[in-house]
């Protein structure tokens, strides 16, 4: 790796997107994320790519679809309403089987809401957003280092599945300062190799691709859906990523996620101190949710605490996850407030961390 | 370090100017002197001296911010009495927001920035910033910066960091930065900072500072 440098989360993303050859951004501000949007008008024209600010979050989703119909790796970035807004060209994108990187900054909700760090828009992401049947990879990074990673990851699995694929961040990542490494390698931009099924011009050399999410008949559509549902399988089989700290004994298993996971982490040092049993576990994929890998980490524990900064979501993905076969408490802030990490040692005391 | 009665702290987004400004604030009221802190940053939605309202309050510094500073309100309202507390006596630290788009705030302020005479207007660097690793673009943004604020920059503060994980090496590799930089811009060297320890024994205008701004969960 080479020398570190200090980077906001939101550069970081953006730093990672042109290194994974991200030809073409298309964006709309919106805080806590602009800074994504900013750093890459300065670079992308540097670097050859092409940055384009939209009339609106709905212009600029659908300059993804069809970016990523030609095969070339695309990324748009916002935060909470922005999302929303992007809802139904999401998926389409989905429908129509195309690679492509979404970023999504939470701040609070519902509804304009806040510009403070917030988790509540787990269910809209983790569900896929938009209508229909279908799923789109959801990566939650924690750290400014892991923001770059999961931006490369998620061009990838993007890529390697033909589906879209979110790096869910929240204000606080996005924000903040860390160190970060890139390699050395040279910034490459991507093109339709590898990719037969774009739609970049046949040149009367083959059959014309189409790109498309209508399908007339009922059957013809049911058959696509299911074909998508046989990736699915495999995602989720083989895509599962997850961090566990301190569970192989532990009584009380925190599970969290994000910024969140830091704050938990903090809490649980300080538990272990007090001599408290306590565990955190991290997902970093929350599409496809490692189900095999919380099992595992609760294996001895007691109970199960949740905490994230919304009035709890991910807690019914928990709940399902170990078919709650053990009980399963939340704890959370919301509308922009980040829960401390003494209050998260509160609720571990009160579930009886100190038995 | 030595300062004056007015400070005018620039820089790259993300060089460290809060922090530098908050260890100055502290600084000067340590000193037994009277001082306000501007919070001009209408760039950043958090991390911002706003965000230490609560210490300045126990330190007897005053705070002055954007009307809607660390609310859920995303407007830079700047309704700052800076004529009359140059005025006052005391003593003022204005935190700058980042680049030339943070500076743009200061230009409203500039005439009466640039007729105070006891003035120092800084400009902090940051060798570990991702865009700003060159000496020469770090030069640049100088010039965008002070065109932009309607100011020139009188020294450059090399605060080098790369948050908690800062060494004494780290700092040591950004001398010769520093020095370039100084060089290119023509401008003195006025500090260069580290946390206690990580102090090189050649460091030009030495200043211990403390992290102040830090993430949450390092508290």
């Amino acid at each position: 790796m080479a020398e570190k440098s200090l980077m906001k989360g939101n550069e970081a993303l953006a730093e990672a997107a042109l290194r994974a050859g991200c030809k073409c951004f298309f964006g709309y501000p919106i805080t806590p994320q602009t800074e994504i949007a900013a750093y890459l008008s300065k670079r992308m024209p540097k670097v050859g790519g092409v940055f384009l600010q939209a009339e609106s979050e709905v212009a600029a989703i659908n300059m993804v679809y069809g970016c990523a119909g030609s095969g070339i790796r695309c990324m748009t970035s916002s935060s909470s309403p922005g999302i929303s807004l992007k809802s139904e060209g999401i998926s389409y994108i989905a429908g129509a089987d195309l690679p492509c990187v979404i970023i999504d900054v939470m701040r609070g909700g519902p509804g304009l809401g806040g510009i403070q760090p917030s988790q509540a828009d787990y269910y809209q992401i983790t569900k896929g957003v938009g209508h229909g049947d279908y799923h789109i990879i959801v990566l939650a990074p924690s750290s400014v280092q892991e923001m770059a990673d999961c931006v490369t990851k998620a061009f990838d699995l993007a890529d390697k599945y033909r589906m879209p694929a979110v790096v869910l961040a929240d204000g606080l990542l996005g924000q903040m300062m860390e160190p970060v490494a890139f390699d050395d390698a040279e910034i490459v931009m991507s093109d339709a190799s590898n990719k037969p099924w774009a739609a970049n011009g046949h040149k009367n050399k083959r059959q014309h691709n189409i790109i498309n999410s209508l399908y007339l008949q009922a059957p013809e559509l049911e058959r696509t859906v299911r074909e998508r549902y046989e990736r699915y399988k495999q995602v989720e089989a083989t895509e599962t990523q997850a961090v566990a700290d301190y569970c192989e004994d532990a009584d009380i298993v925190v599970v969290a996620y994000g910024s969140t996971a830091r704050l938990a982490k903090s809490a649980v040092d300080e538990a272990r101190k007090q001599g408290i049993k306590a565990g955190v576990f991290r997902p970093v994929t929350l599409y496809p949710f490692p189900v095999k890998e919380l099992n595992e980490a609760v294996k001895s524990a007691k109970k199960v605490l949740t905490v994230e900064m919304s009035m709890g979501q991910m807690i019914d993905d928990v709940k399902l996850a170990i078919n709650c076969s053990r009980p399963v408490e939340f704890f959370g802030r919301t509308g922009g407030v980040i829960p401390a990490p003494a209050e998260i040692l509160e609720k571990i005391k009160e579930m009886g961390g100190n038995d | 370090m030595q300062y004056r009665k007015l400070t005018v702290v620039t820089g790259h987004y993300g060089a460290g100017k809060t922090n530098f400004s908050v260890n100055l604030a502290l600084d000067i009221a340590k000193d037994g002197n009277k001082c306000n802190v501007i919070d001009l940053d209408i760039v950043n939605p958090y991390f911002r001296t706003a965000d230490f309202e609560k210490l300045f309050n126990e330190k007897g510094i005053g705070i002055f911010a954007p009307v809607y500073a660390n609310t859920n309100l995303d407007i830079p309202s700047l309704n700052i009495p800076l004529e009359s507390l140059l005025q006052s006596g005391s003593h003022i630290v204005i935190d700058v927001g980042g680049d030339d788009e943070g500076a743009k705030a200061l230009g409203r302020f500039a005439p009466l920035i640039n007729s105070f005479g006891d003035t120092d207007i800084l400009y902090v660097i940051n060798k570990y910033r991702y865009l700003t690793k060159d000496a020469a673009d770090t030069a640049a943004l100088l010039r965008e910066i002070e065109e932009s604020g309607s100011v020139r920059c009188t020294g450059i503060v090399n605060n080098s960091t790369l948050g908690g994980e800062t060494d004494l090496d780290d700092v040591i590799s950004s001398l010769s930065f520093a020095e370039e930089v100084s060089r290119l811009t023509g401008l003195p060297i006025a500090a260069t900072c580290a946390i206690d320890g990580a102090m090189p024994a050649n460091a030009p205008a030495p200043y211990i500072v403390k992290r102040y701004v830090r993430n949450i969960w390092e508290k």
